[in-house]
């Protein structure tokens, strides 16, 4: 049944559902040493995906993020221990599973998270494997970690979903908690690098949809001719329950939902400032 | 017949060995104009239609408050015994009721006199005093001849609920008559073909199977000359050919009214007509002498007469078949052997008919899906399952090359070369209960009687996989036994007291007939097994040693993930069965089949088994067909459907029915890509091995507030295992058990 995996099995479920101490002797996620990737930690997995990047996909949901968003909708992907610890050959056995569906649908492999590049060794042998099977790689990442994403590692990623959640740095600090620079440093780098990225936009009313902030990321990516889309992507509280679960003190509740008419307007500025967006 | 007469009608066709001899297949592929062009001839109701429809509206809303509306309880149903009907006669395009007022029911006694009698007492009707000593003291009915065959074994497991369903007290349906030969050679013809297959069997020497035909074969023929006399009492000749669309049209038609004036079947489907009229349709554009309106408007009105099919019936069957379906299944698309498509304009013309008369659950539309069809239809159907979730989808790369390109579906997911093939319809076998009966040697888990084989039952604590395993293979090889030998009970008995002489005067004279078994319950079965080899599953006895529960300890992979350590369980049970099932002779020699289909009788099925081991708890609906157990497909619809094409069609070429229901949702992609991702999607599902996709788009907020306004959503149509149904029109407890199935977020 879906109640609890055997060990070592990877979890059935979907992204909304709560996930807490699968593995209670896991690292804390700042200390953890990423080794050699042989196993990782996993919250779940979906399948027929169609927003994680082109096509039809399995989009795996890596546990472990040094972020803190306030609007973040899968807390219980913070800590690695939250996840369930998978060995690398179970998750590439399990997407073989899938890899004959997913190449007849043009579609292929996201890795997301949590923030998939705390555990950048999993992660890339995963990605080896799905090219190996023939697949499109998308890494969805903060790209706050972007350094430890080599040459090589991106070599195996066919698109980057880049999540740009702010422009002004105490804007991003007062959401995550973290700093921009390494995010815009990556996003540099993978222009640099002609790599393809759809960068991702999470409109939060009242936090996020300060038309300076907007624009300041529009004007950024505008310029950034390996930049296919701009995707606003509209807050909602699906993950209110997971912040009541852990006991975590979550301030959005009072927060609405982006209506379609806000994200209407944010598209509309990334448009006039040149971008690709949807 | 008239020389100039059939020289008129077959003016401007191609195409010689249908000349010759009955060849539906040949003058379709000779004539259809295949069409893979964008649907913007497409056109909206004409003014007659709207008055016809609007005529209806009234009854459609008191059946919907009140159920059955009139029956006509004194005259049992043929072809003849009920003067014209009309809905508005002036408006109507295409002419024929089953009785002589819309929505009146008729009865037919000779499938069974209970069920009559049932269906009256439901409505608060009383019955002839005539008729009832009719078929009480004079006229035997089939279901009192089964009844005098079956074995004590048969009643046992048939009140046990391990068979149910069977079609031992109803007509068997799902025989498709080829109501196209009507239109194109008119009944003089048939006639004349049928006294050549008669001469040929009078030469023979009279053994009881030459005896049989013979008397089958005089039927058929008083049955042509019937429905010559039914059409001439609305003033038409059908003893002629069609010479016109409206004509084609309208003698289609009239075989199919016969067949379901003399035919209470579970299943009426009507074939594979839309590409057979269209060739009418395009002759007649050509010569100038119909418009698009009227073209529309013609098929509109068939519709129409299609969707307003209605049979008397018990409550116990509505329980089983829920929302008074008949399956008017019409197949519509797929591919012609020489590579072309068989999609035409009047392929678009009959699925339109959802646009221009609303969502409605029959006919029973059934696309015949290739990877190969023209991408613009491919679009348009999923369009149209998006706005009405009304369509089904079958594999037409998969049947093709077993049924040739002139096959239409029975039911659900049975596939039949039309006028050439039919099948002894048998209901199902609950695989899961006979799991249980395994463990607990033949006695049933809900009342402790021997029901099966007194075998050993399971012993100690803990159930061991390959000891249940050889346990449940020694109960399905009884159960297989036992069922094969209920269908020859039913399918004798049917053919003798209630031969379908219209049915059968549409078809070749020796027919490949089929013997199509079915299995419920296959998900929980393989789950269950599936616990037993991967978690622990302790039995917990009564005092009598009976298992009627089970203490699960650990995970174990469900059936529905794409996981194949479970999926293999359960594509290993459909061959052990099929296998089983072909160790026993059937009645006529017919071809064993299965089906993987439960219709509505998903929730019939649960009540009547006891706890499983995958941790089912008694009396929880199973899941319908061949989907997983609700809630356990908890990896997307992907890995879903993905596990069911699993499923070999070579073991239950009967079909195997799945339905997925999908959350419409707000996305950030165009309609386009929507559409082409959708388009996608069904293409790999189809061509990894699925074989059926009932697709729903619907939230279960919207059918939550259907079950508390009805009022507000008469045509709000849903499709559950195999067919289509107004939701309005299901029992509460089968809305509930809608609601509860998965819906998969992420494809719409």
């Amino acid at each position: 049944m879906t109640a609890r995996p055997a060990a070592g099995e990877l979890e059935e479920g979907r992204r909304h559902d709560l996930r807490r101490d699968r593995s209670p002797d896991a690292p804390d996620t700042e200390s953890f040493a990423d080794g050699d990737g042989a196993f990782g930690y996993v919250h779940s997995y979906e399948t027929g995906s169609r927003l994680d990047g082109p096509g039809i996909r399995v989009t795996l949901f890596l546990s472990g993020c040094p972020l803190r968003c306030r609007y973040c909708h899968n807390p219980d992907t913070w800590h690695l221990r939250h996840g369930s610890r998978v060995p690398v050959e179970r998750v590439v056995g399990r997407l073989g599973d899938f890899a004959p569906a997913l190449r007849a649908m043009k579609g292929g492999l996201t890795i997301s998270g949590g923030e998939p590049m705390v555990q950048a060794a999993f992660a890339g042998r995963i990605f080896r494997a799905a090219k190996g099977l023939g697949l499109h790689t998308a890494l969805d990442t903060s790209g706050l970690l972007g350094e430890r994403a080599s040459d090589g590692f991106l070599g195996l990623v066919d698109l980057v979903l880049l999540d740009v959640k702010a422009w002004r740095e105490e804007t991003y600090r007062r959401l995550t908690r973290r700093e921009i620079a390494p995010t815009l440093r990556f996003a540099e780098r993978l222009a640099a690098l002609g790599k393809p990225v759809w960068v991702r936009y999470v409109l939060v009313p009242g936090l996020t949809d300060d038309p300076a902030e907007i624009d300041g990321v529009a004007g950024f990516v505008a310029a950034m001719p390996n930049v296919e889309w701009v995707e606003v992507l509209p807050f909602h509280q699906l993950g209110a329950f997971k912040w009541a679960e852990l006991g975590l003190d979550y301030d959005l509740s009072d927060t609405p939902p982006a209506s379609s008419e806000l994200v209407a307007r944010a598209v509309g500025r990334f448009r006039d400032a040149g971008c690709i967006a949807r | 017949m008239s020389d100039t007469t059939t020289t008129d009608s077959r003016r401007g066709f191609a195409g010689r060995r249908w000349r010759r001899e009955i060849d539906l297949r040949d003058f379709i592929v000779s004539n259809v104009t295949p069409f893979t062009d964008e649907p913007g001839f497409l056109v909206g109701p004409s003014g007659r239609t709207r008055a016809v429809w609007e005529r209806l509206q009234p009854f459609f809303r008191e059946e919907i408050a009140n159920g059955v509306l009139d029956v006509d309880a004194t005259t049992p149903s043929s072809l003849t015994s009920h003067g014209p009907g009309y809905i508005d006669r002036d408006n109507e395009v295409v002419a024929g009721l089953q009785t002589d007022r819309p929505f009146r029911r008729a009865i037919m006694p000779v499938g069974g006199f209970r069920m009559v009698e049932a269906g009256l007492e439901a409505t608060g009707r009383e019955l002839d005093p005539v008729v009832r000593d009719a078929f009480t003291k004079y006229r035997k009915t089939h279901n009192d001849g089964v009844f005098d065959l079956y074995t004590p074994e048969i009643r046992a497991c048939r009140s046990s609920h391990i068979i149910t369903g069977l079609p031992d007290a109803y007509g068997r349906g799902r025989i498709i008559g080829d109501y196209r030969r009507v239109a194109l050679y008119g009944v003089d013809r048939l006639v004349e073909v049928k006294k050549a297959e008669r001469a040929g069997v009078d030469s023979r020497w009279p053994t009881d199977e030459v005896l049989r035909l013979r008397e089958e074969l005089a039927d058929q023929l008083r049955a042509l000359a019937d429905l010559k006399e039914m059409a001439a009492s609305y003033g038409f000749d059908v003893g002629r050919p069609a010479t016109t669309a409206r004509e084609a049209v309208q003698w289609t038609y009239f075989g199919y009214l016969g067949a379901v004036k003399e035919s209470n079947g579970a299943a009426m489907s009507v074939g594979r007509i839309s590409s057979f009229l269209d060739v009418y349709i395009e002759r007649d554009l050509a010569e100038g002498t119909l418009t698009e309106v009227e073209a529309q408007e013609l098929v509109d009105q068939l519709v129409i007469k299609l969707r307003i099919v209605r049979f008397l019936r018990s409550p116990e069957y509505d329980a089983l078949f829920s929302g008074d379906p008949y399956w008017a299944t019409e197949s519509v698309g797929g591919m012609a052997l020489d590579g072309r498509t068989l999609v035409t304009r009047s392929s678009y013309r009959m699925l339109h008919t959802l646009t221009n008369l609303g969502p409605a659950p029959e006919p029973n539309l059934t696309v015949l899906w290739s990877t190969r069809l023209p991408d613009a239809f491919k679009r348009y159907c999923l369009a149209l399952s998006r706005d009405t979730s009304s369509l089904q989808y079958e594999n037409d790369d998969l049947m093709l090359p077993k049924y040739g390109d002139d096959y239409g579906i029975a039911c659900c997911v049975s596939a039949m070369r039309l006028g050439r093939q039919m099948q002894f319809f048998g209901a199902r076998v609950n695989l899961a209960k006979c799991l249980l009966y395994a463990i607990n040697g033949g006695r049933d888990e809900m009342t402790g009687k021997q029901i099966g084989p007194a075998n050993r039952p399971v012993e100690g604590d803990v159930l061991d996989y390959d000891d249940v395993l050889a346990k449940y293979d020694a109960m399905m090889a009884w159960l297989a036994r036992t069922y094969v030998h209920a269908m020859n009970c039913i399918h004798y008995s049917h053919d003798r007291y209630n031969y379908e002489r219209l049915l059968m005067a549409l078809h070749d004279r020796d027919v490949v007939r089929t013997m199509a078994f079915g299995i419920a319950g296959l998900s929980i079965a393989a789950d269950s097994l599936s616990a037993i080899r991967h978690a622990v599953v302790k039995p917990l006895r009564t005092e009598d040693g009976l298992v009627v529960d089970y203490e699960i300890d650990g995970p174990f992979p469900t059936f529905g993930n794409n996981d194949p350590r479970v999926d293999d369980i359960a594509a290993d049970l459909v061959k052990r069965f099929m296998n089983h099932l072909r160790e026993h002779p059937t009645y006529r020699g017919a071809v064993h089949t299965q089906s993987v289909l439960t219709i509505t009788s998903n929730v019939v099925y649960g009540k009547h088994t006891g706890n499983t081991p995958d941790g089912r708890r008694t009396g929880e609906p199973f899941a319908p067909g061949a989907n997983p157990m609700h809630g356990r497909d908890a990896s997307g619809w992907l890995a879903s459907c993905l596990s069911v094409a699993r499923l070999d069609y070579d073991d239950a070429q009967d079909g195997i029915s799945y339905t997925l229901s999908i959350v419409p949702s707000a996305t950030r992609l165009s309609e386009e890509e929507g559409l082409a991702g959708a388009v996608n999607a069904l293409d790999m599902f189809f061509s990894q091995g699925g074989f059926h996709m009932n697709l729903n788009v619907v939230s279960p907020e919207t059918l939550r507030d259907a079950m508390d306004h009805p009022d507000r959503y008469p045509q709000l149509t849903v499709r559950v295992s195999g067919y289509a149904v107004n939701f309005v029109r299901l029992t509460r407890e089968q809305q509930l058990d809608v609601i509860g199935r998965t819906f998969h977020g992420g494809l719409a």
